[in-house]
């Protein structure tokens, strides 16, 4: 050992360590962009970091290939992945576009890597992968899947029947083919490890006792989030059995429930004494929400956004009372009389997001949402740094005055429902007030803008918000100059996505060298044209660059004319490892 | 270019549109929209045209654009499914049998699996369709009940889970004869 520290000495004068303790000092070390820093300064201290990673997050995974990954951290334990690109969620990206995890599992199957957890994020799983998983890793504890789509209840039945280990199985909106089997009964009656379990969005009937038995036996487990097939009374069997409770996502309340039911109901509830979060309430009976009232002041998390049945009134008496809650999801059938009351009772709140209860306006409630609604809530909740709201329209005033309350917001995400308005009072664009929200919020790092905007509101973007690493932007702009404001102006850009907004080739071209450091880049129609975006790639070998067609059979023809054609889709990327040859025939990678 | 040309028309086309309310309370809405002259057709504008110089009736149904608003589409579909339930509107489809002179409409919902909604039909046509295998199809019966997709195919009653179903089924047909035992069999 004192040859080691001798050797290291004469090296570098930084190394005054022997690896073990320098690999002690990297554990304290979690954030991944940290020990991605850390693995830079030297040889010596690449090579630690590497064998003492566990913890790898990949955000795109067409960068990087599964056997590098494995070749660069073979003890890994824990990766994240996310597959298809965010504008997936809204339908504008084909069903069979990519992010398939077979080729994942298989690597780290082959390359014998004791991996624990997985987490996947609008990724393409099969049920061959999730068995393959379940054999292929002894001490595999926790499996999340967020937007996922591609596998069955079968698929299920494996994980819960190889999986010794399992602690968490957490499904969250996926698109899941329910074939009605018997997944829940493939818990082995050893198995009582379990801490998460959440299948709320499964959409066949369950197993009630097998779910039951299950929870008897898990003596750990904190997190239950069932699907609309429980009904109250199974529901209230397995709070009993489970008072130690911190997460409870609920199913189904379908009609009036017996005064009997309901009695033993809040007799199971007033148990759950360390119950701190909410969600589910599919289908519920407005009676069944006061059920939770003598537990309500101690939630830190609400989650009413998938509530459609209940009416703001009945939201407001219950939200109201949730005086510690930290995290709201709720429907824009509260209205803004409703978030007036938050805005009164929930100074907690940290994060707010407002759903649309008739996102095409089919019906002329008029229950959406005004800029009064935001306004009130900036102005009561002190602690507030993330929005995701929904709204029927927005002023400049209001946002200047939002600003202004709330300089501390991390993310603020603005969804005006009719694309373009503008400022109703003034019929100006709303370039002044998203102006001073990038001014005002001087830590923003997510960012999505609505209404008419021009090329003003990037030219802002571009100045103040230093710090921003996504932008989502959606019928704005008038030329060019707004789209390489931002690409200029926001260093720590990492994801920009555009729709219908009039950007082309000049902005496009414009830096290349500025998406190597970005994750990438998606533009629908827009103005950029085939031409561009071949000599686009022709100039960047780094970047993987894919045309999405209209019409999902064919490929693109390669004539001279077609250089002028508009490109419908594309969504760009940086990788190290060339192009991929899991593109269906709809996409074409220059 | 052409968007100034769409807009033009447009105005002129209203200058000569009789409509109820008071002259010039339309323009200045106008205004707006067609102030970007360098953007491209806006949805509003067809917006526009189709709810202004209809007064007197009800507004038709606002064009929809793809993936808007920004909701992901599990909880689209989520608000969809429950609108349907709720209001009661069911999900009404058209039943057409090879052979009878007339069709007939049923409601989905108003079935919960599959063994109803065979004897249901089974009732309604007056035949029966044999016994479903998961492999073979049916069998046992010149009848096989099929079904359009959102997709466009045509596909067998019974193979894919009750709910999928329903929520993808455009209308059913219950063929006879040479053309059903191709679809009947294996397929």
């Amino acid at each position: 050992m004192n040859r080691a520290i001798k050797s290291r000495l004469s090296t570098s004068e930084m190394n005054y360590f022997p690896d073990e303790v320098i690999e002690h000092i990297f554990d304290f070390i979690a954030s991944h962009r940290d020990r991605n820093s850390i693995s830079l300064v030297n040889k010596s201290w690449h090579k630690i970091e590497r064998y003492s990673r566990h913890q790898v997050f990949i955000g795109n995974c067409y960068a990087i290939s599964p056997e590098r990954l494995i070749r660069r951290f073979p003890c890994l334990r824990s990766l994240t992945l996310k597959g298809k690109p965010h504008f997936a969620d809204f339908n504008l990206v084909p069903h069979e576009w990519g992010g398939f995890l077979h080729p994942w599992i298989d690597a780290l199957a082959k390359g014998r890597v004791g991996l624990e957890e997985l987490r996947l994020k609008r990724m393409v799983v099969s049920d061959e992968s999730l068995e393959l998983l379940s054999r292929s890793f002894v001490s595999f504890k926790s499996l999340v899947l967020v937007s996922c789509d591609g596998f069955t209840t079968d698929g299920l039945a494996s994980v819960a029947a190889n999986c010794r280990h399992l602690r968490e199985l957490d499904l969250q909106e996926n698109e899941i083919d329910d074939h009605r089997g018997q997944w829940l009964n493939c818990f082995p009656d050893t198995c009582t490890t379990l801490v998460s379990l959440n299948f709320a969005c499964l959409k066949g009937e369950t197993n009630l006792a097998a779910l039951e038995r299950l929870v008897a036996r898990s003596p750990n487990l904190k997190s239950l989030k069932v699907n609309r097939a429980v009904p109250l009374e199974a529901l209230t069997r397995l709070m009993s059995c489970a008072p130690q409770l911190v997460d409870l996502g609920v199913g189904c309340y379908e009609n009036e429930p017996e005064p009997e039911s309901f009695a033993k109901l809040m007799a199971a509830i007033k148990k759950c004494t360390l119950l701190r979060s909410l969600s589910g309430f599919s289908e519920v009976a407005p009676v069944c929400l006061t059920a939770f009232y003598p537990i309500c002041e101690n939630l830190t998390s609400l989650n009413l956004s998938y509530a459609a049945e209940l009416q703001g009134n009945h939201l407001i008496e219950f939200v109201q009372f949730c005086k510690r809650v930290q995290r709201l999801w709720i429907l824009d059938s509260i209205g803004d009389k409703g978030l007036e009351i938050v805005a009164s009772s929930c100074k907690e709140l940290q994060e707010l997001r407002v759903f649309p209860s008739d996102p095409h306006d089919e019906e002329d409630n008029n229950t959406a949402v005004t800029e009064v609604g935001l306004v009130a809530i900036s102005a009561g909740c002190p602690k507030l740094h993330s929005i995701l709201y929904f709204c029927k329209q927005m002023t400049n005033e209001a946002l200047i005055t939002v600003a202004r309350n709330c300089p501390n917001f991390i993310r603020f995400r603005l969804c005006i429902l009719e694309p373009n308005k503008p400022d109703p009072i003034t019929s100006q664009s709303l370039d002044e007030g998203f102006g001073a929200i990038v001014q005002a919020c001087k830590g923003l790092r997510r960012l999505s803008v609505s209404g008419l905007l021009t090329d003003k509101v990037f030219l802002y973007i571009g100045m103040y918000a230093e710090q921003l690493e996504m932008l989502s932007i959606a019928f704005a702009g008038d030329t060019d100059k707004g789209m390489l404001y931002v690409l200029n102006g926001c260093k720590k850009l990492r994801k920009l996505e555009i729709r219908d907004s009039p950007f082309g080739n000049a902005a496009l071209l414009a830096d290349v060298g500025k998406y190597e450091t970005m994750r990438s880049l998606w533009m629908s129609s827009c103005e950029v044209t085939l031409g561009g975006c071949k000599r686009l790639a022709r100039n960047a070998p780094w970047l993987n660059v894919e045309i999405i067609n209209e019409n999902e059979s064919g490929r693109m023809e390669r004539n001279e004319e077609d250089e002028r054609e508009k490109v419908d889709r594309l969504y760009l990327y940086r990788t190290v490892v060339g192009t991929r040859r899991d593109a269906p025939p709809c996409v074409t990678i220059l | 270019m052409e968007n100034v040309g769409v807009c033009d028309e447009f105005v002129n086309l209203k200058a000569t549109e009789l409509r109820l309310g008071l002259p010039g309370t339309e323009d200045e809405k106008q205004k707006v929209s067609c102030g970007k002259s360098n953007k491209r057709a806006l949805p509003e504008t067809e917006k526009d045209i189709e709810s202004t110089g209809k007064t007197e009736t009800a507004s038709p149904p606002k064009a929809q654009i793809v993936g808007w608003p920004p909701v992901r589409s599990y909880r689209k579909n989520s608000i969809q499914t429950k609108k349907n339930e709720a209001e009661g509107q069911g999900m009404y489809v058209k039943v057409s049998m090879d052979g009878a002179p007339y069709l007939r409409k049923i409601d989905l919902t108003m079935y919960k699996q599959y063994p109803e909604l065979m004897k249901s039909l089974e009732n309604m046509f007056k035949f029966s369709v044999g016994e479903y295998f998961e492999r073979e199809g049916y069998k046992g019966s010149d009848f096989v009940p099929t079904y359009e997709d959102k997709d466009g195919d045509w596909m067998l009653v019974g193979d894919v889970p009750w709910e999928m179903f329903v929520s993808s089924c455009k209308r059913l047909r219950i063929m006879k004869g040479s053309e059903a035992k191709g679809l009947g069999c294996g397929v």
